[in-house]
C-alpha cells in the first residue's frame, strides 16, 4: 500500500516538472513581456504595488497593457473594468476546449487550473492532451502535468513583472516605451486573424476605434470591438452563404 | 490605491471567463452563436486598440507623412507577417521609431 502512495507521488511530481521543462522555452518570449509591462505601467502612472498586484490578479498580459494604459489616461472604472472583460473574452474558448480534459476533476482543481490558465499555459497543455488523446490513454496525473507548466509560467511572470517595476522608475518617458504597447498587439493581430472574416473584423475595428475615439471614458473602444465582432460574423454567413452555392467558381 | 477594486472587479471577471467552460461542461452547453462571436474578439479587440494607438496623438490625428509611429507600425506589421515573433516585432518597431524621432521626425 506504501509502494503504490509513493510511486504514485512520485509519478504526479514527474508530470510537474515536466510541465515545468516543456514551459521553460515559452519563457524566452513572455519574460521580457512581463518586464516592459512593469516599465510601462509605472511610467503610465501606476504606484509600484498596484502594477504588481494586477500581475496576480489579472494575470494577463494584453489586458494587463491596457489597462495601465488606460489608468493612466484617468479613464473611468467600469470602462477599465468591461475592457479588461473583453481583452480576456478570448479565454473562454481556452476554457471550452480544455473542459472535456478536466471534467473528472475536483472543483478545487478546476478553479486552481482557471485561474492560472493563460494563452502560454493553455498552448502547452493542449499539446499534451491531445497527444495523449490520439494515443489513446489518459496518464491520471495529466492534470499536474498542466499544474507544472502553468505555475512555471504564473511564478517567471511576476518575477519579470517585479524586475520591469523595479526598473520603471529610471526609464524616461521620452523613450515612449508606451509604444510598445501597439508594437505588441500588431504582433499578436498577425498570429491570431487566420480568416478571410477575421480581417474584416480587425479593419472594421480599427476603423471604428479612429472615428469613435471622441467619445468619453474610452468608450469607442468598446464600440469598436462589438462593431468588429459583428462584421467578422456577416462575412463569415457571406462566405458560408457562397459556399454553399452549387456552383460558386463557373 | 483607489484602483484595487477595479483590479479585482477586472480580475474576478477574468478568473469567470477561464472557468466558465471547465466548470460547466454537461450542465451547459454554449450556443453556437457565442463560440462563433468568442472567435473573433481577439482580432477585433486587438486592432480597436493598435489603430488609435499608431494614427492619434491625444486625440488629434496625426498628419501622417510626419508620424513616426506610422512608419514604425508599417514595418513592425511586416515583421509580424513575415516571421509571427513578437520579440523581434518589437524590437525592430521600437528601433523604427527611436530612429525616426532621431532624424527629426
Amino acid at each position: 500500500m506504501s509502494t503504490h502512495k509513493e510511486s504514485s507521488s512520485h509519478s504526479r511530481w514527474r508530470e510537474f516538472l515536466r510541465g515545468c521543462l516543456d514551459e521553460a522555452p515559452i519563457l524566452l518570449g513572455t519574460m521580457p513581456f512581463g518586464l516592459i509591462y512593469g516599465v510601462l505601467a509605472l511610467n503610465a502612472g501606476l504606484p509600484a504595488g498596484l502594477a504588481q498586484a494586477m500581475s496576480a490578479i489579472v494575470f494577463a498580459g494584453s489586458a494587463q497593457f491596457i489597462a495601465a494604459q488606460l489608468i493612466g489616461q484617468a479613464t473611468a472604472g467600469v470602462v477599465v473594468v468591461v475592457t479588461i472583460f473583453v481583452v480576456n473574452l478570448r479565454h473562454a474558448l481556452y476554457s471550452a476546449s480544455l473542459a472535456p480534459y478536466l471534467k473528472h476533476l475536483s472543483l478545487g482543481w478546476k478553479a486552481l487550473l482557471a485561474y492560472l490558465l493563460t494563452d502560454e499555459a493553455y498552448a502547452v497543455a493542449i499539446v499534451r492532451y491531445q497527444r495523449d488523446a490520439e494515443a489513446g490513454h489518459a496518464p491520471p496525473f495529466q492534470h499536474w502535468y498542466t499544474l507544472g507548466a502553468a505555475t512555471t509560467l504564473w511564478s517567471s511572470w511576476q518575477v519579470a513583472t517585479a524586475v520591469g517595476v523595479f526598473l520603471g522608475g529610471s526609464v524616461p518617458a521620452s523613450w515612449g516605451l508606451d509604444f510598445t504597447l501597439a508594437l505588441t498587439f500588431i504582433a499578436l493581430v498577425f498570429t491570431a486573424v487566420r480568416t478571410r472574416p477575421m480581417w474584416v473584423a480587425a479593419i472594421t475595428a480599427g476603423g471604428v476605434a479612429v472615428v469613435a475615439h471622441g467619445l468619453p471614458y474610452n468608450f469607442g473602444l468598446l464600440l469598436a470591438a462589438a462593431g468588429g465582432i459583428l462584421a467578422g460574423m456577416i462575412a463569415e454567413a457571406q462566405t458560408g452563404v457562397a459556399q454553399r452555392r452549387p456552383f460558386p467558381n463557373p | 490605491m483607489e484602483w484595487l477594486p477595479v483590479l479585482i472587479i477586472g480580475g474576478l471577471l477574468t478568473f469567470a471567463t477561464r472557468l466558465s467552460f471547465i466548470a460547466l461542461l454537461g450542465r451547459f452547453e454554449a450556443p453556437e452563436v457565442v463560440t462563433r462571436a468568442l472567435r473573433y474578439v481577439p482580432p477585433a479587440v486587438l486592432s480597436a486598440i493598435i489603430f488609435p494607438e499608431v494614427l492619434l496623438r491625444d486625440g488629434v490625428f496625426v498628419t501622417p507623412w510626419v508620424n513616426p509611429r506610422l512608419y514604425a507600425g508599417i514595418v513592425a506589421g511586416l515583421i509580424a507577417w513575415r516571421t509571427r515573433n513578437v520579440l523581434l516585432t518589437i524590437g525592430v518597431g521600437m528601433a523604427v521609431f527611436w530612429a525616426l524621432g532621431w532624424a527629426g521626425m
